[in-house]
């Protein structure tokens, strides 16, 4: 390759390499996400389970 | 007529505290004093007066810096911004007011380091004057609104002088060019553009940048 | 005004567009007489400057809306347009960068406006998030972060006009950093690589957007069961 061929390529190695790198970010974000939403659906069914004990009682 | 006055008040006020504390202007004095001479040992021996001058632009713009981070100190001090911002009067006049007090601190401090430069360095002539006042009216509007900005954060010292350079940077263009370019109406033109345009911008936002 | 539009379709034309664009740039486009292949760059750099310039003037409206109207989306979507300008204003500076030191031999040029001008932009913008991670999220950091937006469109027609009196001063000779006269199909290979580079932003920014969407909603319901 010459020297001009590779600068061109490095031009636009550079710019797939960002868009590769955001890829990345954003798997790693979504990785967070589903574990956050695990979290959360742990505390929403340990509030499910709660519940029974706060039935009403007839009072008087 | 009311706006007038209020802003009037408004620099007055600031002025007054400062005859009373006087910090802020001591300090900037001896601030481009002593920046002069740390320059004169930063510059080889048989530098330009070009280089010189363009020094003296670097010395101002960071003197307006230290005044500029004391603009909104008094008042967050005395926790008194809230005060300021529910009272009658138009908040842009809060803007006017403080931008105007700056004005003349940059003023004074100027008045000292022009004859030290003269007398350290290089000859002082009208273009450079003009430059360094038109350059004063853009750093007082864009950095009374800056301080404002960075006033609300949690990293007010660091914050001021990132958020101010990029935009100083024209101010410092046209000031150079001004100083020793032979054509130095083209770059006082352009900063008077300079002054109207972010004036205009600093006036009709500095509301937002205080109320919620 | 909220423009229903999917995702995946937005990405497929942005694929789409991209390998028309390079199978264009490779194959397609003539070389250029006097620059060779090195202006083969210009296919990605020009429109990548573009494409910042309008994110950033896309963030600068959508600060607008957030001042004008108090939408409270308004604040992100400016957010998120000014973080794909930022993005794309470095990669104009890295391309930019590597064009001039094929063309001219070195990584720098202080006399190609453009590159100048971007790099004030770019100190710029990087300052604005300086701003927005020193200032609790609220109202304040919302409103300050717009009018911050809007002094960057104020800017950069100002910095533009600065660092050519400058440069006109410091260089008096005149580089034209874009070549000469594009050729037909080398236009037509520049407006295909452009649309190809904006719907690609757009799509980053969409996507950018649903997750911080996302985190805000994720955030609430953990507030909601706590």
């Amino acid at each position: 390759m010459t020297t001009a061929e590779k600068y061109v390529a490095a031009a636009y190695l550079v710019v797939f390499l960002v868009v590769l790198a955001y890829v990345l970010i954003i798997a790693a974000k979504l990785q967070r996400l589903e574990r956050e939403v695990a979290e959360l659906s742990e505390l929403a069914r340990a509030r499910k389970e709660k519940e029974p004990e706060r039935k009403a009682v007839a009072v008087g | 007529m009311t706006y007038l006055a209020d802003v009037g008040t408004l620099a007055r006020k600031d002025l007054l505290l400062e005859l009373r504390a006087r910090d802020t202007l001591p300090a900037m004095l001896l601030f481009v004093l002593s920046t002069l001479v740390v320059f004169h040992f930063v510059l080889p021996g048989d530098s330009s007066k070009l280089a010189a001058t363009g020094l003296l632009w670097v010395a101002l713009l960071f003197t307006a810096l230290l005044g500029l981070s004391r603009s909104f100190a008094a008042e967050r001090e005395q926790g008194v911004i809230d005060g300021l911002v529910l009272a009658p009067s138009d908040r842009s006049a809060i803007w006017l007011g403080k931008a105007l007090s700056i004005l003349v601190f940059l003023g004074l401090a100027e008045l000292l380091a022009l004859p030290a430069f003269a007398l350290f360095f290089a000859d002082v002539d009208g273009s450079l004057v003009a430059g360094v006042a038109l350059a004063d009216l853009g750093i007082a509007a864009v950095g009374t609104l800056l301080a404002a900005v960075a006033a609300a954060s949690r990293a007010r010292e660091l914050l001021l002088p990132l958020l101010f350079l990029p935009l100083a940077i024209p101010i410092v263009i046209g000031g150079v060019g001004a100083s020793v370019s032979d054509h130095s109406a083209r770059f006082l033109g352009f900063l008077a553009v300079y002054d109207a345009i972010f004036a205009l911008v600093c006036w009709a936002s500095f509301e937002y940048v205080v109320t919620e | 005004m909220r423009i229903r539009y999917s995702l995946p379709a937005l990405a497929s034309a942005a694929l789409v567009l991209l390998t028309t664009a390079i199978a264009l740039i490779a194959y397609v486009a003539p070389e250029d007489a006097d620059q060779g292949l090195s202006q083969k760059i210009f296919y990605f750099h020009v429109p990548i400057a573009l494409t910042a310039y309008v994110m950033f003037g896309w963030g600068a409206w959508k600060a607008l809306v957030h001042l004008w109207r108090r939408d409270p989306a308004a604040d992100l979507e400016s957010y998120v347009a000014i973080h794909q300008g930022v993005i794309f204003g470095a990669l104009t500076l890295v391309t930019g960068s590597i064009w001039a030191k094929v063309s001219w031999g070195v990584w720098w040029a202080w006399s190609s406006n453009q590159l100048v001008l971007f790099l004030v932009l770019f100190l710029f913008y990087a300052a604005y998030f300086m701003l927005r991670f020193s200032i609790e999220p609220g109202p304040r950091r919302a409103n300050s972060s717009a009018v911050y937006a809007i002094f960057g469109v104020a800017l950069i027609p100002v910095s533009f006009l600065a660092i050519r009196l400058a440069n006109d001063f410091i260089h008096p000779t005149v580089f034209t950093s874009h070549g000469p006269q594009m050729s037909g199909l080398m236009f037509f290979t520049f407006c295909v690589s452009w649309a190809a580079l904006l719907t690609l932003a757009a799509c980053l920014y969409q996507v950018e957007l649903a997750g911080k969407r996302l985190d805000a909603r994720l955030r609430e319901l953990r507030e909601l069961l706590a």
